[in-house]
């Protein structure tokens, strides 16, 4: 399988965190996951649709890293390499 | 093969029961005893439900056929839950044939007794990885459709021993111990999404599990008698309905008084 393009992910990664609850428009890369109101379970929930489609697993000690939503889009874009 | 069972359009109802969301309830170690007693009280209010065995092929048999027999819908699951690659397989296989599980009742158990200096390395895993282990992975497996469907029922059969001594059952009671304190921490990690994480603990239950051990017992339980496995399935019932929806983090201790 080909690395998924940057494009790809990001598009994913906001339609995951759209179905938890934020407002589309509220989604930007700079976004914080606290601003959006996006626990660490909404990250797990984000995590099982991203390793479903890209087979990036993001596990506990790293999922506390991400701050934003381009913490994440980057995270995943690199593990999915 | 399976022969096709009977399937009532309105199986949920017509047993009364209140599983009228999609989705199944797995019962793990439900080839007899108190599992096999869970898998019929869960049948009877309305979850087509996986019945998980390790090797009593043959009594799992009976339990579906009794549970078909009733007007429910049950499927026999294989599988050791003690091995780390247990769990994915018989959640697909039931997901396959009855939906995502939206109740699971964690009892597969072992006893391998013995004063502690008497307990091999062997004994001390093989009860750890079946009691506790094979909870937590069967507990995470399950979660991720629960989360997502913002509900679900897990019910740890733990036991008394977990909180008071029992000496001979060093492994045990660190097993049953180590499943009530998994399910508080994991009641609280999932409670905001309308998944429930309980334990009940037996005191002493007349199963093939205990039956060396009944006659000597019963003298100091207050109720003067053993539990039954249905006493056990009661409590399992009622903290998997929508009824216990505010009910996390328990443990409901069903011992005749025993521990009282």
């Amino acid at each position: 399988m080909a690395a998924p393009t940057q494009e790809a992910v990001e598009e994913k990664v906001i339609d995951a965190i759209a179905d938890l609850g934020p407002e589309r428009s509220e989604i930007t890369r700079d976004a914080s996951f606290e601003s959006l109101d996006i626990d660490s379970l909404d990250l797990v929930e984000m995590n099982q649709v991203v390793d479903e489609e890209f087979g990036v697993q993001i596990k506990g000690e790293d999922a506390q890293k991400l701050k934003t939503v381009g913490d994440a889009i980057d995270f995943i874009v690199a593990r999915a390499e | 093969m399976a022969t096709e069972p009977a399937e009532p359009a309105d199986a949920a109802t017509a047993n009364g029961g209140d599983a009228a969301r999609e989705g199944a309830a797995l019962v793990t170690g439900a080839s007899r005893g108190i599992g096999a007693a869970c898998a019929a009280r869960l049948a009877a209010d309305g979850w087509p439900v996986g019945v998980n065995f390790r090797s009593d092929a043959e009594g799992a048999e009976k339990v579906v056929a009794a549970i078909e027999a009733a007007g429910g819908r049950a499927i026999a699951l294989r599988g050791d839950v003690s091995d780390p690659e247990a769990a994915e397989p018989l959640f697909a296989e039931l997901e396959e044939a009855f939906g995502p599980v939206m109740v699971l009742v964690n009892n597969a158990g072992v006893r391998a007794d013995g004063l502690v200096s008497q307990i091999q390395d062997e004994q001390w895993d093989q009860v750890i990885d079946t009691n506790l282990s094979a909870t937590f992975r069967t507990t995470r497996r399950a979660l991720t459709p629960m989360l997502r469907a913002r509900f679900g029922r897990i019910v740890n059969i733990a036991s008394i021993v977990g909180v008071k001594a029992n000496p001979g059952q060093a492994n045990y009671a660190a097993s049953k111990a180590g499943v009530i304190g998994m399910t508080k921490t994991i009641a609280a990690e999932v409670a905001r999404r309308g998944v429930t994480v309980n334990a009940v603990s037996p005191g002493l239950v007349e199963t093939e599990l205990t039956e060396d051990v009944v006659a000597e017992m019963v003298k100091e339980i207050p109720a003067r008698r053993a539990g039954t496995p249905e006493d056990v399935a009661a409590c399992v019932g009622f903290l998997a309905s929508e009824e216990a929806s505010y009910v996390t983090g328990v443990t409901l201790t069903v011992d005749g008084g025993l521990s009282a």
